[in-house]
Protein backbone atom coordinates (compact mmCIF):
# COMPACT_ATOMS: atom_id res chain seq x y z
CA UNK A 1 0.00 0.00 0.00
CA UNK A 2 2.85 2.31 0.48
CA UNK A 3 3.47 4.48 -2.34
CA UNK A 4 7.06 5.00 -3.32
CA UNK A 5 6.11 8.14 -5.05
CA UNK A 6 6.14 9.57 -2.46
CA UNK A 7 9.00 12.13 -1.30
CA UNK A 8 8.52 12.53 2.12
CA UNK A 9 10.97 15.18 2.97
CA UNK A 10 11.63 15.51 7.20
CA UNK A 11 13.52 18.23 9.19
CA UNK A 12 14.36 17.37 12.84
CA UNK A 13 11.71 16.61 15.14
CA UNK A 14 11.43 19.24 17.95
CA UNK A 15 10.09 16.58 20.56
CA UNK A 16 10.87 19.11 23.50
CA UNK A 17 8.65 22.06 21.74
CA UNK A 18 7.34 23.58 24.94
CA UNK A 19 3.73 24.50 25.49
CA UNK A 20 2.75 28.07 24.69
CA UNK A 21 -0.63 29.83 23.50
CA UNK A 22 0.28 31.88 20.99
CA UNK A 23 -0.69 35.22 21.47
CA UNK A 24 -3.30 36.41 20.43
CA UNK A 25 -2.34 39.17 17.72
CA UNK A 26 -5.21 41.27 16.26
CA UNK A 27 -4.67 40.32 12.79
CA UNK A 28 -6.60 42.74 10.17
CA UNK A 29 -9.57 42.20 8.53
CA UNK A 30 -9.30 39.48 6.30
CA UNK A 31 -5.65 39.07 6.31
CA UNK A 32 -3.91 35.69 7.14
CA UNK A 33 -0.10 35.46 8.29
CA UNK A 34 1.25 31.94 6.58
CA UNK A 35 2.44 29.38 9.21
CA UNK A 36 0.97 31.68 12.00
CA UNK A 37 -1.83 30.43 13.98
CA UNK A 38 -3.46 32.63 16.48
CA UNK A 39 -4.91 30.73 19.61
CA UNK A 40 -3.91 27.25 21.25
CA UNK A 41 -2.48 25.39 18.57
CA UNK A 42 -0.27 23.54 21.00
CA UNK A 43 -0.78 21.03 23.92
CA UNK A 44 1.06 19.15 26.99
CA UNK A 45 -1.16 16.18 25.78
CA UNK A 46 -0.07 15.85 22.39
CA UNK A 47 -1.37 12.98 20.87
CA UNK A 48 -0.40 14.10 17.27
CA UNK A 49 2.63 16.27 17.47
CA UNK A 50 3.00 18.28 13.63
CA UNK A 51 5.32 20.23 13.09
CA UNK A 52 5.51 23.00 10.04
CA UNK A 53 3.52 20.67 7.97
CA UNK A 54 3.03 21.54 4.00
CA UNK A 55 1.72 19.43 1.41
CA UNK A 56 1.59 19.58 -2.48
CA UNK A 57 -0.32 18.66 -4.75
CA UNK A 58 2.44 18.67 -7.91
CA UNK A 59 3.20 22.46 -7.89
CA UNK A 60 -0.07 23.74 -6.06
CA UNK A 61 0.85 23.98 -2.44
CA UNK A 62 -2.41 23.00 -0.79
CA UNK A 63 -0.99 23.14 2.81
CA UNK A 64 1.21 25.23 4.30
CA UNK A 65 3.19 25.57 6.86
CA UNK A 66 0.89 24.53 9.48
CA UNK A 67 1.90 23.61 12.72
CA UNK A 68 -0.88 21.49 15.66
CA UNK A 69 -1.01 19.30 18.32
CA UNK A 70 -3.85 16.96 18.79
CA UNK A 71 -4.04 16.03 22.44
CA UNK A 72 -4.62 12.62 23.56
CA UNK A 73 -8.46 11.97 24.13
CA UNK A 74 -9.73 15.21 22.80
CA UNK A 75 -12.41 15.73 19.84
CA UNK A 76 -10.68 18.26 17.55
CA UNK A 77 -13.21 19.76 14.64
CA UNK A 78 -11.28 21.03 11.63
CA UNK A 79 -13.99 23.81 9.94
CA UNK A 80 -13.50 25.85 6.73
CA UNK A 81 -14.56 26.47 3.11
CA UNK A 82 -14.34 24.13 1.06
CA UNK A 83 -10.94 23.64 -0.35
CA UNK A 84 -9.28 25.54 2.64
CA UNK A 85 -7.11 22.27 2.92
CA UNK A 86 -9.23 20.69 6.21
CA UNK A 87 -9.54 17.59 4.19
CA UNK A 88 -5.85 16.95 2.72
CA UNK A 89 -4.51 17.65 6.58
CA UNK A 90 -6.76 15.36 8.00
CA UNK A 91 -5.58 12.21 5.23
CA UNK A 92 -1.75 13.29 6.14
CA UNK A 93 -2.40 11.72 9.82
CA UNK A 94 -3.05 8.03 8.42
CA UNK A 95 -1.10 8.57 5.00
CA UNK A 96 -4.12 8.30 2.95
CA UNK A 97 -2.68 11.02 0.29
CA UNK A 98 0.01 8.20 -0.21
CA UNK A 99 -2.27 7.34 -3.05
CA UNK A 100 -2.31 10.15 -4.94
CA UNK A 101 1.37 10.26 -7.16
CA UNK A 102 1.34 13.79 -7.45
CA UNK A 103 1.10 14.49 -3.61
CA UNK A 104 4.29 15.46 -1.30
CA UNK A 105 4.27 15.87 2.33
CA UNK A 106 6.52 17.69 4.03
CA UNK A 107 7.78 18.51 7.58
CA UNK A 108 7.19 16.67 10.90
CA UNK A 109 4.24 14.21 11.62
CA UNK A 110 5.08 12.82 14.93
CA UNK A 111 2.17 9.70 16.83
CA UNK A 112 3.33 9.36 19.72
CA UNK A 113 6.89 9.04 18.86
CA UNK A 114 6.49 7.49 15.76
CA UNK A 115 7.28 9.50 12.42
CA UNK A 116 4.11 8.80 10.39
CA UNK A 117 5.84 9.70 7.21
CA UNK A 118 9.10 7.46 7.68
CA UNK A 119 9.74 5.84 4.32
CA UNK A 120 10.09 2.66 5.95
CA UNK A 121 7.05 2.78 8.39
CA UNK A 122 4.33 -0.18 7.59
CA UNK A 123 1.31 2.00 6.54
CA UNK A 124 -1.46 -1.10 7.50
CA UNK A 125 -0.08 -1.07 10.81
CA UNK A 126 -0.55 2.75 10.94
CA UNK A 127 -3.79 2.47 9.86
CA UNK A 128 -4.87 -0.05 12.51
CA UNK A 129 -3.74 2.17 14.86
CA UNK A 130 -4.88 5.51 13.10
CA UNK A 131 -8.63 4.36 11.70
CA UNK A 132 -11.07 6.50 9.24
CA UNK A 133 -14.38 6.37 8.77
CA UNK A 134 -15.17 8.51 5.26
CA UNK A 135 -18.51 10.76 3.80
CA UNK A 136 -20.25 8.31 2.39
CA UNK A 137 -20.62 5.31 4.19
CA UNK A 138 -18.72 2.13 2.17
CA UNK A 139 -19.14 -0.84 3.87
CA UNK A 140 -17.73 -3.92 1.86
CA UNK A 141 -20.59 -5.98 -0.21
CA UNK A 142 -20.75 -8.76 2.67
CA UNK A 143 -22.51 -9.30 5.77
CA UNK A 144 -22.34 -6.86 8.36
CA UNK A 145 -20.81 -9.85 10.39
CA UNK A 146 -17.91 -10.06 8.19
CA UNK A 147 -17.73 -5.86 7.61
CA UNK A 148 -16.40 -5.76 11.32
CA UNK A 149 -14.75 -9.09 11.57
CA UNK A 150 -12.56 -8.51 8.55
CA UNK A 151 -9.78 -5.80 10.11
CA UNK A 152 -9.73 -8.22 13.13
CA UNK A 153 -9.07 -10.89 11.35
CA UNK A 154 -6.13 -9.39 9.35
CA UNK A 155 -4.47 -8.15 11.91
CA UNK A 156 -4.75 -11.31 13.62
CA UNK A 157 -6.58 -9.97 16.95
CA UNK A 158 -8.06 -13.13 17.45
CA UNK A 159 -7.33 -16.90 16.66
CA UNK A 160 -10.80 -18.38 17.51
CA UNK A 161 -14.26 -17.84 16.77
CA UNK A 162 -15.19 -17.11 19.89
CA UNK A 163 -12.86 -14.13 20.27
CA UNK A 164 -13.94 -12.51 17.01
CA UNK A 165 -17.49 -12.68 17.42
CA UNK A 166 -16.88 -11.00 20.71
CA UNK A 167 -15.14 -8.32 19.03
CA UNK A 168 -17.54 -7.86 16.76
CA UNK A 169 -19.98 -7.55 19.59
CA UNK A 170 -18.56 -4.94 21.34
CA UNK A 171 -17.24 -3.34 18.17
CA UNK A 172 -21.15 -3.20 17.18
CA UNK A 173 -22.43 -1.87 20.66
CA UNK A 174 -20.04 0.83 21.19
CA UNK A 175 -21.14 1.76 17.53
CA UNK A 176 -24.47 1.73 19.01
CA UNK A 177 -25.97 -0.77 16.44
CA UNK A 178 -25.80 -4.25 18.08
CA UNK A 179 -29.33 -4.38 18.83
CA UNK A 180 -30.37 -2.88 15.77
CA UNK A 181 -28.55 -5.62 13.62
CA UNK A 182 -27.99 -8.71 16.30
CA UNK A 183 -30.73 -11.14 14.73
CA UNK A 184 -29.23 -10.53 11.05
CA UNK A 185 -25.26 -10.49 10.81
CA UNK A 186 -25.58 -12.65 7.95
CA UNK A 187 -27.49 -10.02 6.12
CA UNK A 188 -25.82 -7.74 3.77
CA UNK A 189 -24.56 -4.69 4.77
CA UNK A 190 -25.21 -2.70 1.90
CA UNK A 191 -28.89 -3.65 2.33
CA UNK A 192 -28.83 -1.30 5.69
CA UNK A 193 -30.03 2.58 5.80
CA UNK A 194 -27.36 5.19 5.07
CA UNK A 195 -26.89 5.79 8.88
CA UNK A 196 -26.76 2.43 9.68
CA UNK A 197 -24.06 2.19 7.34
CA UNK A 198 -22.43 4.55 8.86
CA UNK A 199 -22.46 3.45 12.12
CA UNK A 200 -21.08 0.40 10.65
CA UNK A 201 -18.17 2.05 9.64
CA UNK A 202 -17.27 3.14 12.64
CA UNK A 203 -17.63 -0.07 14.44
CA UNK A 204 -15.29 -1.69 11.46
CA UNK A 205 -13.24 1.29 11.74
CA UNK A 206 -12.52 0.78 15.89
CA UNK A 207 -12.58 -3.14 15.62
CA UNK A 208 -9.11 -3.19 15.62
CA UNK A 209 -8.57 -1.19 18.93
CA UNK A 210 -7.41 1.93 16.66
CA UNK A 211 -5.98 5.06 19.05
CA UNK A 212 -7.13 7.47 16.83
CA UNK A 213 -10.02 7.42 14.47
CA UNK A 214 -10.12 10.39 11.81
CA UNK A 215 -13.69 11.08 10.28
CA UNK A 216 -14.21 13.07 7.18
CA UNK A 217 -17.58 14.49 6.81
CA UNK A 218 -18.67 11.69 8.40
CA UNK A 219 -22.50 12.64 8.65
CA UNK A 220 -22.80 14.59 5.64
CA UNK A 221 -24.58 12.11 3.59
CA UNK A 222 -27.10 10.95 6.97
CA UNK A 223 -30.48 12.43 7.80
CA UNK A 224 -30.67 14.23 11.42
CA UNK A 225 -31.96 11.34 13.50
CA UNK A 226 -29.23 9.46 11.88
CA UNK A 227 -26.34 12.32 12.38
CA UNK A 228 -28.06 13.05 15.81
CA UNK A 229 -26.45 8.89 16.94
CA UNK A 230 -23.18 9.47 15.13
CA UNK A 231 -22.60 12.40 17.00
CA UNK A 232 -23.96 10.88 20.36
CA UNK A 233 -21.42 8.29 19.16
CA UNK A 234 -18.52 10.43 18.95
CA UNK A 235 -18.77 11.54 22.73
CA UNK A 236 -18.93 8.06 24.18
CA UNK A 237 -16.01 7.28 21.78
CA UNK A 238 -14.13 10.34 23.13
CA UNK A 239 -13.24 8.31 26.53
CA UNK A 240 -11.16 5.72 24.70
CA UNK A 241 -10.06 7.75 21.23
CA UNK A 242 -8.53 10.52 19.48
CA UNK A 243 -11.17 11.65 17.41
CA UNK A 244 -10.45 13.99 14.47
CA UNK A 245 -13.81 15.28 12.57
CA UNK A 246 -13.53 17.74 9.44
CA UNK A 247 -17.33 18.89 9.32
CA UNK A 248 -19.17 21.27 7.39
CA UNK A 249 -21.89 21.49 9.76
CA UNK A 250 -20.84 24.32 11.83
CA UNK A 251 -23.19 23.52 14.37
CA UNK A 252 -21.92 20.04 14.43
CA UNK A 253 -18.20 21.15 15.28
CA UNK A 254 -19.71 23.35 18.03
CA UNK A 255 -21.92 20.45 19.60
CA UNK A 256 -18.92 17.86 19.54
CA UNK A 257 -15.51 18.97 19.82
CA UNK A 258 -13.84 20.68 22.50
CA UNK A 259 -11.19 21.90 20.26
CA UNK A 260 -11.90 23.81 16.86
CA UNK A 261 -9.19 24.35 14.41
CA UNK A 262 -10.13 27.30 11.29
CA UNK A 263 -8.76 26.38 7.94
CA UNK A 264 -8.25 28.82 5.52
CA UNK A 265 -6.36 28.63 1.94
CA UNK A 266 -4.16 25.98 3.17
CA UNK A 267 -3.35 27.85 6.44
CA UNK A 268 -4.58 26.94 9.94
CA UNK A 269 -6.25 30.57 11.21
CA UNK A 270 -7.22 29.67 13.98
CA UNK A 271 -7.65 26.63 17.25
CA UNK A 272 -8.83 27.61 20.37
CA UNK A 273 -11.51 26.34 22.72
CA UNK A 274 -14.90 25.32 20.40
CA UNK A 275 -16.79 27.25 23.22
CA UNK A 276 -14.52 30.20 22.47
CA UNK A 277 -14.25 29.86 18.73
CA UNK A 278 -18.10 29.65 18.48
CA UNK A 279 -19.22 32.83 20.88
CA UNK A 280 -15.71 34.92 20.38
CA UNK A 281 -13.55 34.13 18.13
CA UNK A 282 -10.16 35.65 18.00
CA UNK A 283 -9.53 36.30 14.21
CA UNK A 284 -11.67 38.13 12.36
CA UNK A 285 -11.49 35.53 9.33
CA UNK A 286 -12.79 32.06 11.50
CA UNK A 287 -15.88 35.00 13.08
CA UNK A 288 -16.54 35.84 8.98
CA UNK A 289 -16.48 32.00 8.43
CA UNK A 290 -18.42 31.23 11.30
CA UNK A 291 -21.29 33.69 11.20
CA UNK A 292 -21.83 33.43 7.07
CA UNK A 293 -20.08 35.98 6.16
CA UNK A 294 -17.66 34.27 4.00
CA UNK A 295 -16.28 35.85 2.33
CA UNK B 1 -10.89 42.56 16.71
CA UNK B 2 -11.23 45.61 14.53
CA UNK B 3 -14.92 46.17 14.55
CA UNK B 4 -16.05 47.75 11.50
CA UNK B 5 -19.02 49.67 13.10
CA UNK B 6 -20.67 50.96 10.18
CA UNK B 7 -21.58 47.05 9.02
CA UNK B 8 -21.21 44.88 11.97
CA UNK B 9 -24.38 43.21 11.20
CA UNK B 10 -25.04 43.47 7.65
CA UNK B 11 -22.88 41.68 5.87
CA UNK B 12 -23.83 38.15 5.97
CA UNK B 13 -24.53 36.01 2.92
CA UNK B 14 -28.11 35.96 3.47
CA UNK B 15 -29.66 39.15 2.93
CA UNK B 16 -32.92 37.94 5.28
CA UNK B 17 -30.53 37.63 8.14
CA UNK B 18 -29.06 40.72 8.04
CA UNK B 19 -32.36 42.32 7.84
CA UNK B 20 -33.64 40.52 10.76
CA UNK B 21 -30.51 41.10 12.61
CA UNK B 22 -31.67 44.83 11.72
CA UNK B 23 -34.39 44.64 12.92
CA UNK B 24 -33.81 43.26 16.24
CA UNK B 25 -31.70 46.33 16.73
CA UNK B 26 -33.44 49.01 15.21
CA UNK B 27 -36.74 47.49 17.60
CA UNK B 28 -34.70 47.14 20.78
CA UNK B 29 -33.43 50.95 20.62
CA UNK B 30 -37.51 52.21 19.69
CA UNK B 31 -38.39 50.38 22.93
CA UNK B 32 -34.96 51.83 24.92
CA UNK B 33 -35.92 55.14 23.31
CA UNK B 34 -40.45 54.72 24.86
CA UNK B 35 -38.53 53.71 28.15
CA UNK B 36 -36.38 56.48 27.76
CA UNK B 37 -39.66 58.95 27.50
CA UNK B 38 -41.53 56.99 30.21
CA UNK B 39 -38.56 58.04 32.77
CA UNK B 40 -38.46 61.64 31.73
CA UNK B 41 -42.62 61.76 31.64
CA UNK B 42 -42.76 60.16 35.33
CA UNK B 43 -40.43 62.69 36.67
CA UNK B 44 -42.08 65.51 35.06
CA UNK B 45 -45.40 64.60 36.18
CA UNK B 46 -43.96 63.84 39.60
CA UNK B 47 -42.46 67.50 39.85
CA UNK B 48 -45.49 69.57 38.45
CA UNK B 49 -48.07 67.58 40.08
CA UNK B 50 -50.04 66.29 37.21
CA UNK B 51 -52.12 63.34 37.60
CA UNK B 52 -53.36 63.48 34.35
CA UNK B 53 -49.62 63.09 32.41
CA UNK B 54 -48.84 60.29 35.45
CA UNK B 55 -51.60 57.96 34.24
CA UNK B 56 -50.67 58.03 30.54
CA UNK B 57 -47.28 57.05 31.83
CA UNK B 58 -48.99 53.92 33.78
CA UNK B 59 -51.14 53.28 30.49
CA UNK B 60 -48.64 53.58 28.42
CA UNK B 61 -46.40 50.73 30.01
CA UNK B 62 -48.65 48.43 28.69
CA UNK B 63 -46.90 48.91 25.01
CA UNK B 64 -43.55 48.61 27.17
CA UNK B 65 -44.32 45.26 27.79
CA UNK B 66 -45.76 44.42 24.53
CA UNK B 67 -42.75 45.39 22.93
CA UNK B 68 -40.40 43.27 25.17
CA UNK B 69 -42.61 40.30 24.38
CA UNK B 70 -42.20 40.90 20.56
CA UNK B 71 -38.83 41.33 20.94
CA UNK B 72 -38.26 38.18 23.14
CA UNK B 73 -39.90 36.40 20.27
CA UNK B 74 -37.93 37.54 17.33
CA UNK B 75 -34.97 37.00 19.07
CA UNK B 76 -35.86 33.16 19.62
CA UNK B 77 -36.90 32.72 16.21
CA UNK B 78 -33.40 34.35 14.85
CA UNK B 79 -32.15 31.42 16.95
CA UNK B 80 -34.31 29.04 16.09
CA UNK B 81 -33.85 29.96 12.21
CA UNK B 82 -30.14 31.18 12.19
CA UNK B 83 -28.03 29.42 14.59
CA UNK B 84 -26.57 32.65 15.17
CA UNK B 85 -22.55 32.22 16.42
CA UNK B 86 -20.12 34.89 17.52
CA UNK B 87 -20.59 38.21 17.66
CA UNK B 88 -24.22 37.51 15.99
CA UNK B 89 -24.63 35.20 18.91
CA UNK B 90 -23.62 37.89 21.57
CA UNK B 91 -25.98 40.15 19.80
CA UNK B 92 -28.96 37.88 20.60
CA UNK B 93 -28.33 37.05 23.91
CA UNK B 94 -27.50 40.72 24.77
CA UNK B 95 -30.39 41.73 23.32
CA UNK B 96 -32.48 39.47 25.09
CA UNK B 97 -31.06 40.08 28.33
CA UNK B 98 -31.31 43.86 28.12
CA UNK B 99 -34.60 43.95 27.15
CA UNK B 100 -36.12 42.70 30.72
CA UNK B 101 -33.36 45.35 31.94
CA UNK B 102 -35.61 47.71 29.71
CA UNK B 103 -38.86 46.42 30.88
CA UNK B 104 -38.13 46.53 34.35
CA UNK B 105 -37.10 50.58 33.58
CA UNK B 106 -40.46 51.27 32.63
CA UNK B 107 -41.95 49.39 35.68
CA UNK B 108 -39.99 51.67 37.60
CA UNK B 109 -41.34 54.83 35.81
CA UNK B 110 -44.98 53.05 36.18
CA UNK B 111 -44.22 52.98 39.87
CA UNK B 112 -43.13 56.51 40.04
CA UNK B 113 -45.92 57.66 38.28
CA UNK B 114 -48.06 56.38 40.84
CA UNK B 115 -46.24 57.93 43.64
CA UNK B 116 -46.51 60.99 41.65
CA UNK B 117 -50.64 60.97 41.58
CA UNK B 118 -50.39 59.69 45.00
CA UNK B 119 -48.42 62.93 46.16
CA UNK B 120 -50.26 65.18 43.52
CA UNK B 121 -53.44 64.32 45.51
CA UNK B 122 -51.77 65.11 48.68
CA UNK B 123 -51.06 68.88 47.64
CA UNK B 124 -47.76 71.09 48.88
CA UNK B 125 -44.41 69.84 47.03
CA UNK B 126 -43.04 67.87 49.85
CA UNK B 127 -38.94 67.67 50.55
CA UNK B 128 -36.55 66.11 48.25
CA UNK B 129 -37.60 66.85 44.67
CA UNK B 130 -34.52 68.92 44.47
CA UNK B 131 -32.41 65.46 45.03
CA UNK B 132 -35.42 63.83 42.72
CA UNK B 133 -34.70 66.21 39.84
CA UNK B 134 -30.88 65.56 40.40
CA UNK B 135 -30.63 62.09 40.47
CA UNK B 136 -33.37 62.04 37.69
CA UNK B 137 -31.42 63.89 35.31
CA UNK B 138 -28.47 61.68 36.45
CA UNK B 139 -29.71 58.00 35.93
CA UNK B 140 -31.83 59.80 32.32
CA UNK B 141 -28.17 60.70 30.95
CA UNK B 142 -26.92 56.85 32.12
CA UNK B 143 -29.88 55.02 30.36
CA UNK B 144 -29.21 57.31 27.20
CA UNK B 145 -25.98 57.09 26.81
CA UNK B 146 -25.99 53.09 27.58
CA UNK B 147 -28.48 53.23 24.69
CA UNK B 148 -26.26 55.21 22.12
CA UNK B 149 -23.54 52.89 23.75
CA UNK B 150 -25.11 50.22 21.90
CA UNK B 151 -26.07 51.89 19.14
CA UNK B 152 -22.39 52.68 18.26
CA UNK B 153 -21.14 49.50 19.69
CA UNK B 154 -19.34 52.03 21.86
CA UNK B 155 -17.87 49.92 24.59
CA UNK B 156 -15.81 53.29 25.92
CA UNK B 157 -19.02 54.63 26.68
CA UNK B 158 -19.95 51.37 28.37
CA UNK B 159 -16.95 51.32 30.38
CA UNK B 160 -18.08 54.88 31.58
CA UNK B 161 -21.80 54.32 32.50
CA UNK B 162 -20.23 51.22 34.71
CA UNK B 163 -18.14 54.14 36.80
CA UNK B 164 -21.30 56.95 37.09
CA UNK B 165 -23.51 53.80 38.46
CA UNK B 166 -20.78 54.27 41.78
CA UNK B 167 -21.78 58.17 41.71
CA UNK B 168 -25.68 57.76 41.57
CA UNK B 169 -25.25 55.21 44.60
CA UNK B 170 -22.98 58.23 46.62
CA UNK B 171 -25.75 60.40 45.45
CA UNK B 172 -29.36 57.91 46.48
CA UNK B 173 -27.40 57.54 50.13
CA UNK B 174 -26.68 61.28 50.53
CA UNK B 175 -30.73 61.95 49.72
CA UNK B 176 -31.73 59.47 51.82
CA UNK B 177 -29.85 60.73 54.49
CA UNK B 178 -31.33 63.95 53.90
CA UNK B 179 -35.00 63.01 53.79
CA UNK B 180 -34.35 61.41 56.99
CA UNK B 181 -33.45 64.54 58.47
CA UNK B 182 -36.52 66.00 57.20
CA UNK B 183 -38.77 63.18 58.93
CA UNK B 184 -37.05 63.86 62.23
CA UNK B 185 -37.51 67.34 61.91
CA UNK B 186 -41.34 66.45 61.93
CA UNK B 187 -43.36 63.55 61.80
CA UNK B 188 -46.02 64.80 59.88
CA UNK B 189 -43.55 64.37 56.94
CA UNK B 190 -43.16 60.77 56.93
CA UNK B 191 -45.55 59.78 54.65
CA UNK B 192 -44.43 62.01 52.23
CA UNK B 193 -41.24 61.71 52.67
CA UNK B 194 -41.64 57.96 52.48
CA UNK B 195 -43.44 58.47 49.10
CA UNK B 196 -40.31 60.27 47.63
CA UNK B 197 -37.90 57.99 49.16
CA UNK B 198 -39.73 54.83 47.03
CA UNK B 199 -39.23 57.56 43.89
CA UNK B 200 -35.70 57.87 44.85
CA UNK B 201 -35.47 54.16 45.33
CA UNK B 202 -37.19 53.44 41.63
CA UNK B 203 -34.26 55.90 40.13
CA UNK B 204 -31.36 54.23 41.95
CA UNK B 205 -32.73 51.47 40.24
CA UNK B 206 -33.17 52.88 36.75
CA UNK B 207 -29.32 53.46 37.18
CA UNK B 208 -28.90 49.77 38.02
CA UNK B 209 -30.47 48.74 34.60
CA UNK B 210 -28.36 51.62 32.81
CA UNK B 211 -25.00 49.91 34.25
CA UNK B 212 -26.36 46.21 33.49
CA UNK B 213 -27.49 47.10 29.45
CA UNK B 214 -23.84 49.01 29.65
CA UNK B 215 -22.12 45.35 30.82
CA UNK B 216 -23.97 43.64 28.15
CA UNK B 217 -22.74 46.22 25.79
CA UNK B 218 -19.52 45.10 27.17
CA UNK B 219 -20.01 41.78 26.22
CA UNK B 220 -21.27 42.35 22.54
CA UNK B 221 -18.50 44.10 21.05
CA UNK B 222 -15.17 42.52 23.67
CA UNK B 223 -17.27 39.04 23.85
CA UNK B 224 -15.80 39.09 27.47
CA UNK B 225 -18.59 39.55 30.43
CA UNK B 226 -17.63 41.90 32.87
CA UNK B 227 -21.11 41.23 35.60
CA UNK B 228 -20.03 41.22 38.59
CA UNK B 229 -16.03 42.40 38.21
CA UNK B 230 -14.54 45.03 39.56
CA UNK B 231 -14.69 48.00 37.22
CA UNK B 232 -10.75 47.52 36.64
CA UNK B 233 -11.10 44.36 35.36
CA UNK B 234 -13.82 46.16 32.91
CA UNK B 235 -11.24 48.55 32.14
CA UNK B 236 -8.76 45.86 31.52
CA UNK B 237 -11.49 44.83 28.89
CA UNK B 238 -12.21 47.22 27.18
CA UNK B 239 -8.92 48.24 26.76
CA UNK B 240 -7.75 45.28 24.93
Amino acid sequence: MTNMNQTVARETADQDTPVVAVEASKPAHGSVEEGKTVGKPFSDKAKFKLRDVEVFYGENRAIKNISLDIARNEVIAFIGPSGCGKSTFLRCLNRMNDSIDSCRVTGSLMLDDIDIYDPKRDVVELRARVGMVFQKPNPFPKSIYENVAYGPRIHGLANRKADLDEIVENSLRKAGLWDEVKDRLDATATGMSGGQQQRLCIARAIAVSPEVVLMDEPCSALDPIATAKVEELIAELSESYTIVIVTHSMQQAARVSHRTAYFHLGNLVEVNETSKVFTSPEHELTESYITGRFG
Amino acid sequence: MPVNKDNVYGDHISHKFNTELMELKTEFLEMGGLVEAQVDGAIHALIEGDAHEAEEIRARDKIVDKMEMDIDEEATLIIARRQPTARDLRLVISVIKMVADLERVGDEAKKIAKLAIKLSEEGQAPRGYVEVRHIGQHVKTMLQDALDAFARLDSEQALRIMKEDKRVDEEYQAATRALLTFMMEDPRNISRCMSVMWVLRALERVGDHACNIAENVIFMVKGEDVRHTSVEEAERVVGR
